[in-house]
């Protein structure tokens, strides 16, 4: 929906040529990425599958520019991530990139609405605009009764959908969303998976990194990942 | 905005762990009451002391004769020839010695001193009822008294003791005014005293000539110049002996104490600082706790965009926060033990505004200082191995 204006643009959402990474480790190399390249556009919802060792967790840091590769270029919203500064890097986390954690990741001393509000504070948001985004990310992921209460007055399930809230309140053009499912159980990991579906409906671009073939299965293209390289990318629309 | 922010977080961490909070705080609370307490104990006591100096008169000399060989005292017209040194208001000679003082059956030893009119406005000390005594009385040898007010309730109980005739070593002296009541000053009792002219002591007392005398200056600022014209004209009488008399004045005195204070106020300040600095010792320990332990707080905030000094400025200001209330406890604590010293002791206690802000102020820079370490190492963690740390 927000992004429609965005879809526009002449360059692809994401765009990975040539990364490549590894560890010095003891006088021995440890290749974690090698050659990744591919592109996301505006709108997809896409799924990283390996299994764990396989580095789809790097890929994850360097597309969510928690880390920089060694090697290669990464463009997020057609800008190259490697030249900049770490604010400049804390700025585009900011404000392109909602992130989905296995463990939520919520502060536990913060009420739902409190976390929501977080990236917004760190944008600079006026307080009465902060409170009326969070409230309505909040109502979108279907917690707005429960937003006064801490996390671990929450089940699992509701705190993950407070983490969803909290990376949709900014409206950033991609959702990172790392095992989303992984700490929950069946029923509520179905929830939580129709949830993304349903923000995905609605025009949020979503990458999805999980070892789960079963949930990666309801992405629409999924890029399998094995010892650092992609060995397959199905469903890929360009 | 962002400064609000950064209170607000820096508050939900202090108040998340209450106990931990106050513990770390404790050793600023403890710095700043016990520097606030200390000085001002040593303040009240010091302007007791310099306000009962003062009391004394700066416009005061006291002389002491021992004098020399058979020469041990100033006749009473030598004494009273001193007024003629210029810049000199007043003299007055004292004889001073101990009686045993009695009425019908009562008996009680007293302080009597032999003076002159002069000693009303010198040592102003005035009667409450009845008259003073007068040169007249000098100059008849009169036996006439004035009684303080703690001898005439042991002599007389609650009547009027005016006009009534009390013996003293046996001569009969008759009262005739009853001193105000005065108190205790720094050299002695004022309440249980009897006072009788001069001279009419020279006889009873059976001590001949002056020991003892208290000059006023026309001012203060003569001072010095008196006592050296008084040291010159003793010198002439007593012929250069040393130790043959002593003149002394309560600026002296007061000179003396002032640069004890300030020796006592250096020695508390430096004790003052070196635990207000322990205190900031522990509030960095604690930080770095703090951030080893929130390192996954950390991870989540940079991950979500906080920038570097969002996170350098959570935890000074958290650190501040924490010293800052600490110094106010300590503030508040100290004003507290203060008047408790001031309600349950003799010592007069005042808090002085100034070492108020100053230890505030320290803390407050403790907290900064001692805060700048923990809250750089928070805001340099990298974002992927805070992610990773429980």
């Amino acid at each position: 929906m927000n992004q429609t204006s965005a879809q526009n643009k002449d360059h692809p959402l994401i765009e990975v040529i040539g990364l490549g990474h590894g560890y010095v480790m003891a006088d021995q190399t440890m290749t974690v990425l090698d050659d990744i390249n591919f592109r996301i556009d505006y709108g997809e919802f896409v799924a990283i599958i390996g299994p764990s060792g396989s580095g789809k967790s790097t890929l994850m840091n360097m597309l969510g520019c928690l880390d920089i590769a060694n090697e290669g270029t990464y463009l997020l919203d057609g800008q190259d991530v490697k030249k900049l500064s770490d604010n400049k890097l804390a700025k585009i986390r900011n404000e392109k990139i909602g992130f989905i954690f296995q463990q939520f990741n919520l502060l536990t001393k913060l009420s739902a609405v409190e976390n929501v509000e977080l990236p917004l504070i760190y944008r600079g948001m006026s307080h009465r605009e902060r409170r009326k985004n969070a409230e309505e990310s909040l109502a979108k992921v279907g917690l707005q009764e429960r937003m006064h209460h801490r996390p671990s007055e929450l089940s699992g399930g509701q705190q993950q959908r407070v983490a969803i809230a909290r990376a949709i309140a900014g409206n950033p053009p991609v959702l990172l969303a790392d095992e989303p499912t992984g700490a929950l159980d069946s029923k509520t990991g179905v929830e939580v998976m129709n949830k993304m579906k349903e923000l995905n409906e609605q025009g949020h671009t979503i990458i999805l990194i999980t070892h789960d073939l079963s949930i990666a299965e309801q992405a629409k293209r999924v890029i399998r990942i094995q010892d650092g390289k992609i060995v397959e990318d199905r469903g890929n629309p360009a | 905005m962002m400064i609000l922010q950064s209170f607000k977080m820096a508050w939900k961490g202090i108040s998340g762990s209450k106990i931990r909070s106050f513990l770390t705080m404790l050793g600023i609370i403890i710095g700043v009451s016990s520097v606030i307490a200390l000085v001002s104990v040593g303040k009240g006591t010091t302007s007791q002391i310099t306000s009962q100096l003062e009391g004394l008169g700066t416009d005061l000399l006291t002389v002491s004769i021992m004098g020399r060989g058979n020469t041990t005292y100033l006749t009473y017209d030598e004494a009273e020839a001193l007024t003629d040194l210029d810049g000199v208001k007043s003299v007055s000679p004292v004889i001073s010695g101990s009686m045993t003082a009695k009425y019908g059956t009562e008996n009680t030893d007293v302080s009597v001193e032999g003076i002159t009119p002069a000693y009303e406005d010198i040592q102003d000390f005035h009667v409450q009822s009845g008259r003073y005594i007068l040169d007249i009385d000098n100059g008849y040898r009169m036996k006439v008294a004035l009684i303080g007010t703690e001898t005439a309730s042991d002599l007389f109980g609650t009547d009027d003791p005016l006009g009534q005739t009390i013996l003293l070593n046996g001569s009969p002296f008759k009262v005739v005014g009853l001193l105000e009541s005065k108190g205790t000053s720094l050299t002695s009792s004022n309440n249980d005293k009897i006072l009788i002219p001069i001279k009419t002591a020279e006889r009873v007392m059976q001590s001949k000539g002056v020991r003892s005398m208290t000059i006023q200056t026309e001012s203060p600022d003569q001072v010095a110049s008196v006592k050296s014209l008084i040291e010159a004209t003793l010198d002439k009488k007593f012929e250069n002996a040393d130790n043959s008399y002593t003149v002394f004045n309560s600026q002296d005195a007061l000179d003396t104490l002032n640069s004890t204070t300030q020796t006592l106020s250096i020695a508390l300040g430096g004790i003052a600082g070196i635990s207000l600095f322990v205190g900031g010792i522990g509030i960095m320990n604690i930080m770095l706790v703090s951030v080893s332990e929130r390192t996954r707080e950390i991870g989540i905030r940079k991950a979500i965009g906080a920038k570097k000094r969002n996170i350098l400025l959570q935890f000074m200001i958290e650190s501040t926060l924490l010293s800052g209330m600490g110094g106010l406890i300590g503030v508040a604590i100290g004003y507290g033990a203060s008047a408790l010293v001031g309600h349950y002791t003799s010592m007069d206690t005042s808090v002085s505004l100034n070492i108020v802000l100053i230890s505030f102020g320290f803390s407050l820079f403790i907290g900064v200082v001692f805060g700048v370490i923990p809250a750089n190492k928070a805001a340099k963690l990298r974002p992927i191995y805070a992610l990773r740390t429980d």
